[in-house]
């Protein structure tokens, strides 16, 4: 693998907080070395900022790896910037090369409000797990963990779904900023376990109400969301939810 | 002084016995308190769901946006659990065994048995919880084998384990959320404990938004926020992990356990410049089918796939036989380290060795898979595209990690790999019931010190977070609460937290006021460095010495020279980093004078003067066979307690992996 190094052009969106106005701000950044990390790029500017007096850049990131799905960045017109099946976090800086302007915002949409910079509240996500993303067991009343055996097939396509990361992607690549590959994610996670099963009819009409409570658009099925999801969850998660909505729909007695 | 309230009796009934007798609170009784839970990693999730399930009033604390986000996500490889699916000789005595051995004989006899009997029961929880394990085709649990063990009692779901357990955890305590039973503050970092009468009473948190300080009451405080291994400023651990809180709590009284107990992981992406910010860690499960080796010759230039067979060197199968590339953890790192200080490390910088996966690839999986196709005398080509989808669903998501990191394709060279800082085994002091010595003040998980002695086994972090959340917290709270029953809701008017709360305010205005030259960032970097360079994989007296000097000046520079940006009253990482740092500094001094103190090599504390003719780890059980329980006194001033270690049931010897 060739290393070599770059200065780039950054337009990044600034908002000292969730009421105030935003706008871009454009940072010159010299002799990045194509090893780093994208979010080590910003490091670097921010020491190089905060070197010269100004504030640094405010950016959601934790564990750098991957997996938390705190890391939120639209780089050049897509969530999580240019790689396929990729965080910010794990993006790295052999995707661009020297001269290059990179443009940097937070996700937007009116249920993921910025909190400041590229900082926004997913805390909507939070709320839906709440109307029903979990199965009803208290601590200690279950039985052996092999008393049931579930179909590898679904347990595999169970954990493929329950691989999202909550990042909220989907909803910024979006056009309708719908919520929709998110929660079929947790929804089929779910209904294809038999311990998800018992309250498979109330978990998706909770959960789509919730969503849709929060400002979430509609899905018109453009498979943006597919496409940037940084772990590759799939659409069809979202005929799922679909087939379970109609199911629990035609079954529910509550006029 | 110090009271580790070990139950009496038969080490395998202890337990049985405690949960028999200990004291209850009753339903009506449990919505009058009030418990605060900070941090909502696998240990504070479990412990937040499982007590608002039992109807206390809980408020629980994050510094994320969400608690789903917490370290404990990025576990990989697996939980223990001595379920014995396997058939292969597993108990609950063996687990214990091996944990205690694992720990090179340095943690509590009955706290790592307790570990062992709950396992089992973590397991079902999780699996009716929903959480997505692996399974075999048959549709039961499938199981794999970790370092220090000779049977396969890990359960795990790919290389994502750590995540599906903590979403399962996660669910729970939303689950309460939605309830009312839990209240969720997320980016909110806990400053101080409030301790009233000697006993905790509350905390003071930082709304990490608005930058306004809170007050906030509980008849009990539980601390679950992990490890201190960012100490060292390049660690696996996530860039926000820190040791705030049980610094508070240390400062505020509560002693601190084996500080200097660090684990080096042995099996991380290597350190590529000065730039770097965090490492990326490679699951040890990847030992199960991966050869550790360097070539046999020194400052071999030659590409990995260009050294025939016999001019490598698989150290590990050499020099440890009996386990070979599954030696503990803190084994294999320094065996690495060995190699690359002798000149046979390999990559630019020479510090990393190859975890090669083509052995196990065509031999173990090809073979298998060809047999079930019934293709007969498959050439190698054939073997390799077989096994790699064999793999590819063993571990596929972290060989894409270390694509994505490298830019170099695993299934084709071998992984480059270095250990790296990866976890803490010293932490907060407690006795059995997870108390520290402050009354009411509880510390869980990887924040608490007590099971995994001076090395961590593989797959039993993820183990004794939910072990103490789910099923040792909510019996041990209540034989504390029952006598509180009668303690009404202290108002946050009383003066302790007035005092807490100034005290705290007053801190964050002396360091945005310092308005110095160096970032924040800068000295973290130093502070990583003199840790990992004095207080890392070897330690000698000397070092250390000069480390605490080194450190010592440290402080003093960063408390007259740091320059954080912005305001108080705002979002300010900055400043949230500030304060973290200025922590670190001083955990870095005590952790060096533990270390000094501790003149045995034992786990993953290795003093050079303490070592074997072949060089291996020489513990002194005659002189150093006890908990280090450091009480802060004042600035760089403190007392040591020795809680000393009673071995009932395993007769210790020294640790032979051959």
């Amino acid at each position: 693998m060739e290393h070599y190094s770059m200065n780039l052009t950054l337009k990044v969106w600034k908002q000292q907080n969730a009421s105030a106005e935003g706008n871009f701000e454009t940072y010159q950044v010299k002799d990045i070395s194509s090893e780093m990390s994208f979010l080590e790029m910003f490091d670097v500017l921010n020491e190089q900022l905060i070197h010269d007096g100004k504030e640094p850049i405010a950016f959601d990131h934790d564990c750098r790896e991957g997996i938390c799905g705190m890391c939120s960045m639209y780089i050049n017109g897509r969530p999580h910037g240019p790689w396929h099946g990729t965080t910010t976090c794990q993006l790295h800086m052999r995707a661009f090369k020297d001269g290059d302007t990179v443009v940097v915002e937070p996700w937007r949409a009116n249920a993921f409000p910025v909190v400041k910079d590229l900082v926004v509240d997913r805390s909507s996500f939070d709320r839906i797990i709440q109307a029903g993303g979990y199965v009803s067991v208290n601590t200690g009343v279950s039985i052996d963990g092999n008393a049931i055996p579930i179909e590898k097939d679904n347990a595999d396509k169970a954990f493929a779904a329950a691989a999202c990361i909550g990042c909220g992607a989907c909803v910024a690549a979006c056009k309708n900023s719908s919520a929709m590959l998110f929660v079929s994610a947790k929804v089929s996670h779910l209904a294809l376990l038999p311990q998800g099963n018992t309250e498979r009819k109330n978990r998706v009409m909770n959960m789509v109400s919730q969503m849709d409570k929060e400002g979430f658009g509609s899905c018109t099925f453009t498979e943006a969301c597919e496409a940037v999801c940084p772990k590759e969850i799939s659409i069809t998660n979202i005929s799922r939810l679909n087939g379970e909505y109609a199911k629990a729909s035609l079954a529910s007695d509550k006029q | 002084m110090l009271d580790s309230k070990i139950p009496a009796g038969k080490l395998e009934e202890k337990w049985v016995d405690y949960k028999g007798h200990c004291k209850l609170v009753n339903p009506a009784n449990k919505r009058k308190i009030e418990i605060i839970v900070v941090g909502t990693g696998l240990a504070g999730a479990s412990a937040a769901a499982s007590l608002g399930e039992l109807g206390y009033k809980v408020k629980a604390f994050c510094f994320q946006d969400s608690p789903r986000r917490a370290h404990s996500i990025a576990a990989q490889g697996g939980i223990n659990a001595a379920k014995n699916y396997q058939n292969d000789g597993d108990s609950v005595f063996r687990l214990f065994y091996d944990t205690i051995k694992g720990g090179d004989y340095r943690a509590r006899e009955s706290n790592v048995h307790r570990l062992a009997e709950v396992s089992v029961n973590i397991i079902d929880q999780c699996v009716a919880q929903g959480v997505p394990f692996a399974r075999e085709y048959g549709g039961l649990l499938n199981n794999r084998s970790f370092g220090g063990t000779q049977v396969k009692r890990t359960f795990y779901a790919a290389g994502q384990t750590g995540q599906q357990l903590l979403i399962g955890a996660y669910q729970a305590l939303e689950r309460q959320v939605a309830l009312g039973n839990v209240q969720m503050y997320t980016r909110h970092e806990m400053l101080d404990v409030v301790v009233i009468d000697g006993k905790a009473r509350g905390i003071i948190a930082r709304d990490l938004i608005s930058g306004k300080t809170e007050r906030h009451f509980g008849h009990a405080v539980l601390l679950c926020t992990g490890g201190y291994g960012n100490v060292f400023y390049l660690s696996t651990n996530a860039m926000g992990s820190n040791v705030t809180a049980a610094w508070k709590a240390h400062r505020k009284g509560a002693f601190f356990g084996n500080p200097c107990f660090t684990q080096i992981h042995p099996t991380c992406i290597p350190v590529t410049g000065d730039h770097q910010s965090k490492l990326t860690l490679m699951s040890e499960s990847l030992r199960n089918d991966g050869r550790i080796w360097v070539p046999k010759k020194q400052n071999d230039d030659r590409k990995a796939n260009d050294i025939p067979e016999e001019e490598r060197d698989y150290y590990l199968e050499r020099r440890y036989p009996a386990f070979g590339n599954l030696v503990p953890r803190d084994v294999a790192s320094r065996a690495a380290k060995e190699r690359c200080d002798a000149g046979f490390g390999v990559g630019t910088t020479k510090q990393a060795v190859y975890l090669d996966f083509r052995f196990n690839l065509i031999n173990k999986y090809g073979r298998v898979e060809a047999s079930k196709l019934g293709i007969e005398n498959p050439d190698e080509a054939t073997l390799v595209r077989l096994g790699k989808e064999v793999v590819k669903e063993e571990y596929g998501n972290l060989f894409d990690m270390y694509e994505k990191i490298t830019g170099e394709n695993p299934y084709e060279v071998p992984m480059r790999i270095y250990p790296a800082v990866h976890y803490t085994m010293g932490g907060l002091w407690v006795d059995y019931e997870l108390m520290t010595n402050i009354q009411g003040l509880y510390a869980l998980g990887e924040a608490n010190f007590s099971d995994h002695g001076a090395n961590r086994l593989g797959a039993s972090a993820l183990m004794q977070g939910l072990a103490d959340g789910y099923f040792v917290i909510p019996y041990t709270i209540g034989n504390y609460l029952a006598d509180e029953i009668g303690t009404k809701p202290i108002p946050t008017t009383h003066e302790a937290f007035e005092k807490a709360e100034a005290a705290v305010s007053d801190r964050i205005k002396t360091l945005i006021g310092i308005k110095g030259k160096q970032s924040v960032e800068s000295f973290h970097k130093r502070l990583g460095k003199i840790m990992w360079e004095k207080c890392g994989m070897a330690r000698n007296e000397k070092g250390l010495k000069e480390a605490i000097v080194e450190i010592q000046q440290l402080k003093k520079e960063f408390w007259s020279d740091v320059r954080i940006p912005g305001n108080i009253n705002e979002m300010n990482t900055e400043l949230d980093k500030a304060g973290r740092v200025a922590d670190f500094i001083e955990l870095g001094e005590l952790m060096c004078k533990d270390a000094l103190d501790r003149n045995e090599s034992c786990g993953g504390h290795f003093r050079e003067e303490s070592q074997t003719e072949d060089g291996e780890a020489l513990r002194h059980d005659d002189q150093y066979m006890y908990v280090a329980a450091w009480e802060y006194k004042g600035e760089s001033d403190w007392q040591l307690h020795k809680e000393k270690l009673e071995y009932e049931v395993i007769k210790p010897s020294q640790r032979n992996y051959k």
